[in-house]
């Protein structure tokens, strides 16, 4: 994975130091809440419902085992012993103090990580397919782009005070892991007419209040334009983006305002001016940071399959792990594990300092030292060899993080909600903890198959419910909280939106609902093969809708 | 409220003309609407003339009049309103603006790198001491990596050369 030079440390350095002063002048009265609070957002520091929260940016999800043990020290030290890893890829600390914050930021540099730009109106952590560089269907590694990008965008001057927040996303699969539709910018690699990679170039995607699936913009662009590319799309939305209202001002709206021709018709001028500028990647740049992510060493390894398959034969529950949680990886005689950190009852994306540390021991021990944070927001072991599955998976289920439910019903996103949040409508977390109580049987979680469930407390859609096979939004009702369901979401390479189900429901009766959805689909798919949102799409919204709420689709009344 | 360049409080010697009549003598920073209605009357001046643009108000309007202005000032209306960070990228780059570029309005001392980065040369700022605070908030970085409007090589550049 990628180093610091000192070029890398220097500049985080530099930001320690002065974001130390600032706090130094915060505490001293110097500056007011007001003055201080875009130079925090700027390092990551929000000020939630109980406390400061701390976003420690994971570049495009890429963690060291050594990295992951400072996590777990400063969980440890400074909050309250866990943290939370977010759709974004990110590791978020709910319990910090402000005086704190500028020895975690140290802590974190000691590391080679940062906070910077993990909040503000500017450009955010880049994010990137969690099996990149390891999945057999890539075309390129999405992580050198990523790491060119994230440098480009750091305390880059210009674009420090855009109109709201910008995400971008990359994947390099044409099996679209990364959701880069519904980012302000998404790139997705694919082969040109000359069979030489490039770009699609996506724009204007997002969720929130107003989600809307990103239209393309340039059919394809050649790698070491992306930087030049990303500047002209960035000038154009800081230009004219809108500023008079914070609901309106990303991107999407904009590109929806001018549409996407007239968009194209300004980024392409601007794109005109800058071509073959100095923001071109030179190919000796490109080869640099390509070689921080050469594969490992890998060892010829025998075909394992028959091993593994007695393996198999013998212990169902391995089985049933080894059938949700384990990828196919390019290199014969290795896997991809994804550790589910969605065991039922726990919170989605929480992990314990001393699940922390066991984990980075895991990494040591039988994947090179590395981890990947998924914006499914579950860890991943890149480079397992075939044969110590049997070995990973006991150690990982003697520390409770071996759910076999990658991919399924119960592997659900959820944002923090009312629990932390000052924005939300209603509890995220308890929503997520009955739904994985109540679906704890694993075969019949493997019958159902591959289905998302995602879960926003409120419309910003933290919790990605939009592109959810099965959304749930916690609205409010006169003071109670209730949930909205839609159904038909996806953020692959065939994003769609959710429809709306019907009225929302009180929180008890949405694990019924989720079943009696679930139950619907299993009576009308075809066959095993058709997925949840296979047979939505064939079938429409009517026997969904039918099934939960029988002909009175009238808004519950509140009790 | 302090005028600083390269780093040194200067006297500002531009008046700020707004709707009033514009005084026979000295160098004046009119506004866009007034630029417009009297071109042709500034141009013939002998003195200094400068125009101040909102954050609303792209500088392309001035393309063609930019070799005969000594000054450009860009407004930030709110700190929050970046705008100008591109205006100035334009204002350089594009259309080759060679006079003083200044920062008016809402101008933070965290922004002022950013703000040179872009090609700003003189600032509005509000300060005890804007020497001192100046010299303080252009020290925070020495590391960049990105070219912008300015001459500090890129963190690439560096690497390349070594």
């Amino acid at each position: 994975m990628y180093r610091y030079d000192e070029f890398d440390q220097q500049l985080v350095d530099e930001r320690v130091t002065q974001f130390r002063r600032q706090v130094e002048r915060r505490m001293a009265g110097e500056l007011t809440e007001d003055q201080f609070k875009p130079l925090r957002l700027m390092n990551g520091l929000y000020l939630q419902l109980h406390a400061y929260m701390l976003r420690v940016n994971v570049p495009y999800g890429m963690l060291s085992s050594r990295q992951l043990r400072q996590l777990a020290l400063i969980a440890r030290r400074y909050d309250r012993d866990y943290g939370h890893f977010t759709t974004r890829q990110n590791i978020q600390y709910n319990w910090v103090s402000l005086e704190d914050t500028p020895d975690i930021l140290a802590a974190l540099a000691e590391v080679e990580m940062n906070a910077m730009q993990s909040s503000g109106n500017c450009v955010r952590n880049i994010t990137a397919d969690q099996f990149a560089g390891r999945a057999k269907d890539e075309i390129e590694d999405p992580r050198v782009w990523c790491e060119l990008i994230r440098q480009y965008s750091i305390l880059n001057p210009e674009f420090a005070y855009l109109p709201r927040k910008f995400k971008i996303a990359v994947t390099g699969s044409p099996n679209d892991r990364a959701a880069v539709a519904v980012h302000d910018i998404g790139l997705r690699m694919h082969h040109g007419e000359d069979g030489k990679p490039g770009f699609e170039v996506i724009v204007g995607g997002g969720q929130g209040r107003t989600p809307v699936i990103g239209k393309t913009i340039r059919g394809w662009l050649e790698p070491e334009h992306v930087l030049g590319y990303v500047e002209a799309i960035l000038r154009i939305y800081n230009m004219y983006g809108r500023r008079d209202n914070l609901y309106k001002a990303r991107i999407k709206i904009l590109v929806n305002a001018v549409g996407i021709d007239k968009f194209r018709e300004l980024v392409d001028a601007e794109w005109e001016h800058l071509r073959g500028g100095e923001l071109t990647i030179p190919a000796e740049e490109i080869s640099r940071i390509h070689a921080y992510f050469a594969p490992p060493e890998w060892e010829e390894l025998p075909d394992g399959a028959a091993t593994l398959a007695a393996q198999l034969a013998e212990n169902e529950t391995f089985a049933h792990w080894h059938q949700a949680n384990v990828s196919e990886h390019k290199q014969p005689g290795y896997a991809i594990v994804t550790v589910s950190l969605k065991a039922p009852g726990r919170e989605p994306g929480d992990l314990d300092a001393d699940r922390m540390d066991a984990l980075a021991e895991l990494a040591d021990r039988f994947s090179c030292g590395e981890l990947r944070v998924s914006h499914r927001q579950n860890l991943v072991l890149a480079d397992v060899r075939q044969d110590q599955l049997l070995t990973l998976w006991q150690a990982l289920s003697a520390l409770e993080l071996a759910t076999p439910n990658i991919g399924l019903l119960t592997d659900m996103i959820a944002c923090p909600g009312l629990d932390y949040c000052a924005l939300a409508n209603a509890r995220s977390i308890p929503v997520a903890q009955d739904i994985s109580r109540h679906f704890i049987d694993v075969d019949k979680l493997q019958t159902i198959g591959n289905l998302s469930i995602n879960i926003s407390g409120c419309m910003n859609a933290c919790g990605h419910h939009h592109v959810g096979n099965i959304g749930i939004l916690g609205v409010d009702k006169r003071g109670k909280e209730y949930f909205q369901l839609t159904l038909g979401g996806a953020s692959d390479q065939q994003a769609s939106l959710g429809d709306r189900l019907g009225p929302a429901l009180p929180q008890d009766e949405v694990p019924g609902a989720i079943e009696t959805l679930v139950d619907t689909y299993l009576g009308l798919r075809q066959d095993a093969d058709e997925t949840f949102l296979e047979t939505y799409r064939r079938v429409g919204i009517t026997p969904f809708k039918t099934a939960v709420y029988g002909d009175d689709t009238s808004p519950r009344r509140v009790a | 409220m302090a005028l600083v360049k390269q780093g040194k409080i200067v006297e500002d010697s531009f008046q700020r003309v707004t709707d009033e009549a514009i005084p026979t003598t000295g160098a004046v920073l009119v506004d866009l609407a007034t630029w417009q209605a009297q071109r042709e009357q500034l141009k013939g001046r002998a003195e200094p003339v400068g125009v101040v643009l909102k954050s609303d108000e792209h500088p392309e309007v001035l393309a063609d009049d930019l070799p005969g202005l000594a000054l450009v000032a860009l407004d930030f209306p709110t700190f929050r309103d970046g705008r100008a960070y591109s205006y100035a990228r334009l204002l350089r780059d594009r259309y080759e603006f060679t006079g003083e570029l200044r920062a008016v309005g809402d101008v933070l001392l965290e922004q002022l790198l950013y703000m040179q980065r872009c090609g700003f040369d003189a600032f509005e700022i509000e300060s005890d001491d804007p020497e001192r605070d100046f010299e303080t908030a252009l020290a925070d970085f020495t590391v960049w990596y990105q070219p912008a409007g300015d001459d500090r090589a890129s963190a690439l550049q560096l690497r390349h050369r070594r």
